[in-house]
């Protein structure tokens, strides 16, 4: 039963709450890949922004002696993702836009994309220091614990409050993306002008209205899968850098400009690293009298420290059976 | 069309004229900073930008030739400076003394009948396995050649770590180093280019930084052979080092000149070397056909060319430049460090250096390479000098000191390359001394 | 006065022009057909008129107003809407999707629109719930027409609408634009199929070189010895 218990925790409760980062920021990515046709490599660092206005708001309130029951930094997210989705407004419209009226290669956004990249990771880092803060801004990190000893288990189930409210807001926010997308006028025209974006103009969408949306989306997403990291972890001006390949990882392999695709990748790249390196020795340990041979003491697929070549193997995998990803993606 | 005129008084328009006025202001530049900084930081700074220069215009070929997205430049660079650790540092006899040499040997062993077992897996319909069979034999082959590998390199590198540290080096010339580094980058950009060169030039960029990341890991986790955290240091010198001017009655000020000054010597002549190889390269016919398979896959395909194997071959010679580069840049810095490599100071900056420069145009890149180089090495303590004053100004308006400056300092260098790429691919995306089209009648 | 007007129209995408001085005028209860050679600028008069290349010449009014250089979100709620050739369905959305898309700029109820296109394409109304991309060419052509008649358009332009499809689809594609028109909506289409388009078309114009060569109402162009010769094959 232990053993079960330490499988949960492991792998089930990281996987998910790893597969809700990922899942968030791989829609995103493939929003603007599927409405402007480029891979936008300063997703990650505006994930990082994200969590760091979200600081800023949060800090000046509790400086204010504002407390809630619920993480401050959780409290004014949606205050945090209007500033976000303004910050990419603004970088769209002065880095971006100008190259797309001149017609250049999606190419020469990608490189643009990793021009902003270095100009935030250098604000950041300008204004923050490199260190490593916490969002729980004088407040404690609670941990829920489920007394499995009606089952037979010693040890308890664990899971963190903000893992609880990531999995939770992950939920809310695919539901909603799901209804925009079907349901609104908007997201309809979202979804029209990522099939067909010449076809969208001649239908008399607004294009240039649905590029501000897509932007929007994808800031205040963003946003959101920041300031969840950040609670998770630790806030820190490298905090999504680390996981942006992880992340175009789900969205290649759940097929570029698919929302759904994301979403599954996102949580497939998320299982796939996590059972890669979990030592399976601690679950096997009961067999041990029946094996033929003595169990090392660690017994994982990859050492840990290339927990980062997990998403990519998978990546070069999909890339050379299905370019398209598991989804059928955008091909153009 | 309107700059055209304007520019017309200088002609700046004309190539020539172009390179010579843009070159004599890099020189210029460079003689300021040798005159604020000395000769020593001079000489310094200018043999880093040679060999940054080689990696630029490795990257150049790939993207500037051929279109190819690489974004492993780190990557090949790290395998470049591993490398000339093995040839180069000095033998340790702890490892050759021990059961190492055995336990690695077995581990190689191993590694070569695993690649075995998977190559006769994919030969595995010639025996009439087919279709979903030879898959699931294929992932078997990998699945028990890795276990098998890892069963045999696990302990090995446990002992080794634990015994020796790690295997040092053979003791040999650096430049055979650097060559073994070329010869590394090559192997590796074969294996990668294999792989990935079919995809979009987008999923290229993304693959290529991941291999870059995964390159990283290995070589950082890799403590047997490369030491990994713990660094290599010192590395020796294909010239005479300043300790041995200084043994021969050398000032110390002046044997880091003279010695820098050899290192510099070396370096410029292997740089004129490729330089001129490589221009040759580009206007003969293989550079023409390079052009026209970038311009226009699909017309160059249906003339029968075999693009994706000119583009494998421009993918590996770029990638060679890039290794050798990052070699000798790991012998002139006398320490290899995995932790010190990062994709922003490595495979981005090049990147700035080739697009500023000028894709396509050698001399442009060069030209890049040496201003983006100076502006990055001054603008640390450039930014140190503005953060002090403001610190000081924001002490005497009573708003306190700004903490820990040089570190944020240090940062201001990553924004201000992020600006550099996003105005030049606004301003200038032709870079500063464009490519050349030899127009066709 | 014409419903649309164009005038001397110049145009193209930057290069050496390629669009001449066209001249066109429909009024609503017209079906134009352009006709003319590869390369006369037939599509690109109609990518002309919805802004989708730059006129550097000449005047296009439509409802007596100048709409030259206007984007499509600027012409379609004036009542324009275009049919292009190819790729002019959202095939990753249900066709009933695909028909919303076509009233995106209108801010009103359009259910009745939608009753007013399932009746004149019933084969969509059963389909409407499929993928638009499942469908068969023909149905496809319908889809998009039905988009494009979504806005309400006074004036409908179809580029090239039976290009790749079989004869009998073309046949039933031609009556469909008839019956559009009847409806009241002013046709302006560019044909291949230029004598069987031409045998129905109210006002037909012979392009060539980005200028009229000649202009009448279909059955005397078909008639005209020299049109024929030179631009019916025989």
């Amino acid at each position: 039963m232990d053993e079960l218990i330490f499988f949960i925790n492991r792998v089930l409760i990281s996987g998910t709450v790893l597969g809700s980062i990922y899942a968030l920021g791989a829609i995103g990515i493939t929003l603007v890949f599927g409405i402007l046709r480029f891979a936008h490599f300063a997703h990650g660092d505006m994930m990082t922004m994200g969590a760091f206005i979200g600081f800023c708001i949060a800090s000046i309130l509790a400086g204010m002696g504002i407390a809630t029951p619920i993480p401050i930094a959780f409290v004014v997210l949606p205050l945090a993702m209007v500033v976000t989705a303004a910050i990419a407004l603004g970088i769209d419209k002065g880095f971006y836009a100008p190259l797309r009226r001149r017609g250049v290669p999606s190419v020469t956004l990608l490189i643009a994309s990793i021009g902003v990249t270095l100009m935030m990771q250098g604000l950041i880092r300008l204004f923050f220091g490199s260190g490593t803060r916490s969002l729980y801004i004088n407040e404690t990190k609670e941990i829920f614990r489920i007394d499995m000893s009606a089952f037979g288990g010693s040890r308890p189930i664990s899971i963190t409050e903000p893992q609880v409210l990531m999995i939770a807001v992950t939920v809310v926010l695919v539901l909603a993306l799901h209804f925009f997308l079907t349901r609104s006028r908007l997201g309809k025209a979202m979804r029209a002008m990522s099939d067909n974006a010449a076809l969208a103009q001649v239908s008399g969408i607004n294009t240039a209205l649905v590029v501000r949306v897509t932007w929007i989306i994808a800031g205040s997403l963003a946003c959101v899968a920041g300031t969840m990291l950040a609670l998770d972890v630790a806030l820190m001006p490298d905090l999504a850098f680390n996981i942006v390949l992880p992340i175009f990882a789900a969205a290649i392999v759940g097929g570029l400009g698919h929302v759904y695709g994301a979403i599954v990748g996102g949580f497939l790249i998320a299982f796939a690293e996590t059972l890669a390196v979990f030592n399976w020795t601690s679950i096997l340990r009961p067999l041990t009298t029946w094996l033929p041979f003595d169990l090392p003491a660690n017994l994982a697929l990859v050492p840990t420290e290339y927990k980062l070549t997990v998403a990519f193997v998978i990546l070069v995998i999909t890339l050379l059976a299905r370019p398209t990803g598991i989804f059928k993606g955008i091909s153009s | 069309m309107s700059d055209t005129a304007i520019r017309r008084g200088l002609d700046l328009n004309d190539p020539k004229m172009r390179s010579i006025v843009l070159f004599a202001a890099m020189f210029v530049i460079v003689l300021i900073v040798g005159y604020v900084q000395g000769a020593a930081n001079t000489t310094l700074l200018l043999t880093q930008a040679i060999a940054y220069a080689l990696i630029a215009l490795g990257l150049n070929i790939q993207w500037g030739y051929g279109g190819l997205f690489n974004f492993a430049v780190m990557g090949f660079m790290m395998l470049g400076g591993a490398a000339t650790v093995t040839i180069s540092a000095p033998i340790n006899p702890l490892f050759w003394d021990s059961e190492g040499p055995l336990l690695l040997g077995k581990a190689l062993a191993m590694f070569l009948v695993g690649a075995l077992v998977v190559l006769a897996a994919r030969q595995s319909h010639r025996i009439g396995i087919k279709g979903g069979w030879k898959t699931a034999l294929i992932v078997l082959a990998w699945f028990v050649s890795y276990v098998a590998y890892r069963s045999q390199i696990d302990p090995a590198a446990a002992y080794i770590e634990s015994t020796a540290g790690y295997i040092g080096g053979l003791g040999l010339n650096p430049m055979l180093g650097w060559l073994i580094g070329g010869v590394l980058a090559a192997i590796m950009a074969f294996i990668v280019g294999k792989i990935s060169l079919g995809l979009r030039s987008d999923y290229l960029a993304i693959a290529t930084i991941g291999i870059s990341e995964i390159l990283r890991a290995f070589v950082k986790n890799m403590d047997w052979w490369t030491r990994g955290t713990q660094t290599v240091s010192p590395m020796p010198w294909p010239v005479p080092l300043p300790q041995q001017y200084q043994a021969d009655g050398v000032s110390i000020a002046d044997s880091f000149v003279f010695a820098r000054l050899g290192f510099l010597a070396l370096a410029l002549v292997i740089l004129v070397v490729v330089f001129l190889f490589i221009q040759r390269a580009y206007g003969g016919p293989w550079g023409r056909m390079m052009r026209a398979i970038r311009d226009n896959h699909i017309a160059a395909g249906s003339m029968g060319k075999d693009i994706k194997g000119r583009q494998l071959e421009l993918f590996v010679m770029g990638s060679v430049l890039i290794g050798i580069g990052g070699a000798m840049l790991t012998s002139f810095n006398q320490i290899f460090d995995p932790s010190s490599y990062q994709p922003i100071n490595h495979t981005f900056m090049v990147w700035v250096m080739v697009i500023v420069g000028g894709a396509g145009n050698n001399l442009g890149v060069l030209l890049g390479t040496f201003l983006i180089y100076i502006a990055w090495v001054i603008s640390d303590p450039l930014a140190q000098a503005i953060f002090k004053n403001l610190s000081a100004w924001s002490q005497s308006v009573g708003w306190g000191v700004i903490p820990e400056i040089d570190s944020r300092a240090l940062q201001m260098r990553v924004f201000v390359l992020g600006v550099i790429i996003t105005i030049a691919l606004r301003y200038a995306p032709k870079g500063l001394l464009p490519e050349v089209v030899q127009k066709q009648k | 006065m014409a419903l649309i007007e164009l005038k001397h129209v110049v145009g193209g995408y930057g290069g050496a022009p390629i669009l001449n001085g066209v001249n066109i005028a429909i009024e609503q209860s017209d079906i134009g057909v352009i006709v003319g050679p590869n390369g006369a600028g037939k599509s690109t008069t109609l990518k002309a008129i919805f802004g989708l290349l730059k006129v550097t010449g000449g005047t296009i009014e439509f409802g007596g107003e100048d709409v030259a250089n206007s984007l499509p979100d600027k012409l379609v709620p004036k009542g324009l809407s275009f049919v292009p050739q190819e790729k002019n369905v959202f095939t990753s959305m249900t066709v009933e999707e695909n028909l919303e898309m076509g009233a995106f700029t209108r801010t009103d109820d359009f259910r009745d629109t939608m009753r007013w296109v399932y009746d004149m394409f019933p084969v969509l109304a059963e389909k409407r719930r499929q993928p638009a991309g499942e469908l068969s060419g023909g149905q496809r052509q319908m889809v998009a027409m039905g988009r494009a008649l979504m806005s309400k358009p006074k004036l409908l332009m179809l580029d090239e609408p039976s290009a790749g499809l079989s004869p009998r689809y073309v046949i039933e594609i031609f009556e469909t634009i008839v019956r559009v028109n009847k409806e009241g909506v002013g046709i302006l289409m560019v044909e291949q199929n230029a004598r069987q388009a031409l045998a129905f078309a109210s006002k037909g114009f012979v392009l060539a070189s980005g200028q009229n060569r000649f202009t009448g109402t279909g059955p005397e162009l078909i008639a005209d010895p020299e049109v024929a010769k030179s631009f019916l094959g025989g």
